[in-house]
């Protein structure tokens, strides 16, 4: 009897197993976490944590380099346009000197650098964006900032005239999702990467008229 | 006489014209086949292949029974078929992680403890060597990864998904840099890994020798930069993660000429 039992479940196991065997798809995002979290240790201020993704992040992953349903894009869109925070004293420009060496500088949050502190991160820009013409050794990944501000009628960006491009613009650096629900470009401000002073030089260099981006 | 000097004087002034100023890019190619007389890559492939036939580990034995998929010993043409599946191991497996298994069973060596070992130190400085040799075996020949298995088809899927795996500080994937045709970052040409990007382009110029660093670097070690980059987490070496990555590259590659070990800025 208990033979007879034993082989009526292991009929039933076979059977299991060859409908799981047909099984068209397999669980990839049970695999998938299973795989990256099995994959990746800490090192330096490079911690495991960083493979946790935000509701952004898992969308776009998902969607593979195509586009989102335009319904997801827009609710990411403005979820992450309601993280922006303009900044506090009211000012959008620095110096746009400080900007450009905040743009040539490539470093920042790998396991090889010391802090996560935004004062010991670059801007990274030049890896993806052409910026100022003199500096020939630049990214093509995003698109070319030269004349950034002078095509879009920037004169004086404190006037009353140039407040959506500059909002816009900070808007932008602060948070790139806001406006592409994908962008390729990290969120500086929101990711803690940059502080608002650093943000300001960036500015400066793209929007003020005196910068060697707008000659 | 005058119309024959201002000929003269024409032909010369075209005849220098085509010194324009050079692109960049021309300029690196220029300085890489300068360098690719030299590729200091033969000297690791000979290496490799010294160690390939020496008896050593705690067994005291070659690795010259050593199954990379084409059978025991077989080494020409092993390349350019891995990642795949083992029998003996039920895993998908890159050169590397192969290589623990044949350096772990034949020789007596502690594979955990080799994926442990920092590049460059202890036994990954031998790892550098084989990757060196092994991929100059199959040097010409074109990618052809097996897809037959269903956990070679199910890894592809996985390293798909790792491929465009957003996360970290940056919101980075390996798609960032290598999901475009004909991005750079700074003046360095990206190739696009979602497709075949070419003969000796992308997981067709790995292993290859760094002359900026003076040192050779397997896919292995090559990914772990991308994800240093990348500003992810550390990779374990031979992790599941940079299998499937090669699989998902591999198979993409298909029918693109493998020039590793290349020689790389």
């Amino acid at each position: 009897m208990k033979t007879r039992r034993l082989f009526a479940l292991s009929a039933a196991a076979l059977l299991v197993a060859g409908c799981a065997s047909m099984a068209p798809t397999p669980d990839y995002d049970a695999l998938v976490a299973q795989m990256m979290a099995g994959s990746f240790r800490d090192e330096g201020i490079a911690k495991v944590d960083r493979l946790k993704q935000d509701a952004s992040n898992a969308a776009c992953s998902k969607a593979q380099g195509g586009a989102l349903p335009d319904d997801v894009a827009e609710a990411l869109q403005q979820a992450a346009l309601k993280t922006v925070r303009m900044p506090a004293d009211g000012k959008f420009i620095g110096d746009w000197r400080e900007g450009e060496k905040l743009a040539q500088n490539g470093r920042g949050m790998t396991w090889t650098d010391k802090s996560a502190a935004p004062d010991a991160n670059g801007g990274n820009c030049y890896n993806c964006h052409q910026i100022t013409q003199a500096e020939i050794s630049f990214g093509t990944i995003g698109p070319s900032l030269y004349n950034y501000g002078k095509n879009r009628g920037v004169t004086d960006p404190a006037s009353a005239l140039s407040r959506p491009i500059v909002e816009y613009t900070w808007t932008k650096l602060w948070n790139a999702k806001a406006y592409n629900a994908c962008s390729g470009m990290p969120r500086f401000g929101h990711g803690g990467l940059m502080d608002e002073t650093q943000l300001k030089h960036l500015m400066a260099l793209i929007l003020d008229p005196k910068s060697p981006v707008n000659q | 006489m005058k119309n024959i000097l201002l000929i003269a004087a024409l032909l010369t002034a075209s005849g220098a014209a085509p010194a324009q100023p050079k692109s960049a890019a021309d300029g690196i190619a220029e300085y890489r086949a300068m360098l690719a007389d030299g590729n200091p890559a033969d000297l690791f492939e000979a290496k490799g292949e010294d160690l390939w036939k020496k008896k050593r580990g705690p067994k005291n034995a070659s690795l010259e029974s050593c199954d990379l998929g084409k059978g025991p010993g077989v080494v020409k043409g092993a390349f350019v078929e891995l990642p795949r599946w083992f029998a003996d191991t039920g895993r998908v497996q890159d050169l590397e992680s192969r290589l623990l298994t044949c350096m772990e069973r034949l020789q007596g060596f502690d594979a955990a403890e080799i994926a442990r070992t920092p590049f460059g130190k202890g036994e990954q400085v031998s790892m550098e060597a084989y990757a060196a040799w092994i991929s100059a075996e199959s040097r010409g020949l074109r990618f052809n990864l097996p897809q037959g298995h269903a956990d070679e088809r199910k890894t592809f899927e996985l390293g798909k998904r790792a491929f465009f795996y957003r996360a970290g500080p940056y919101d980075f994937s390996c798609a960032s840099c290598h999901g475009q045709p004909d991005k750079r970052i700074r003046l360095q040409d990206l190739p696009d890994l979602t497709k075949n990007p070419g003969d000796g382009i992308g997981f067709a110029a790995w292993p290859a020798y760094r002359v900026s660093s003076g040192e050779m670097w397997s896919m292995q070690r090559r990914l772990n930069d991308c994800f240093r980059q990348q500003r992810f987490p550390y990779p374990g070496f031979a992790s599941d993660v940079t299998i499937a990555l090669g699989v998902f590259m591999g198979v993409n590659a298909k029918g693109a000429e493998s020039i590793a070990p290349a020689l790389k800025r």
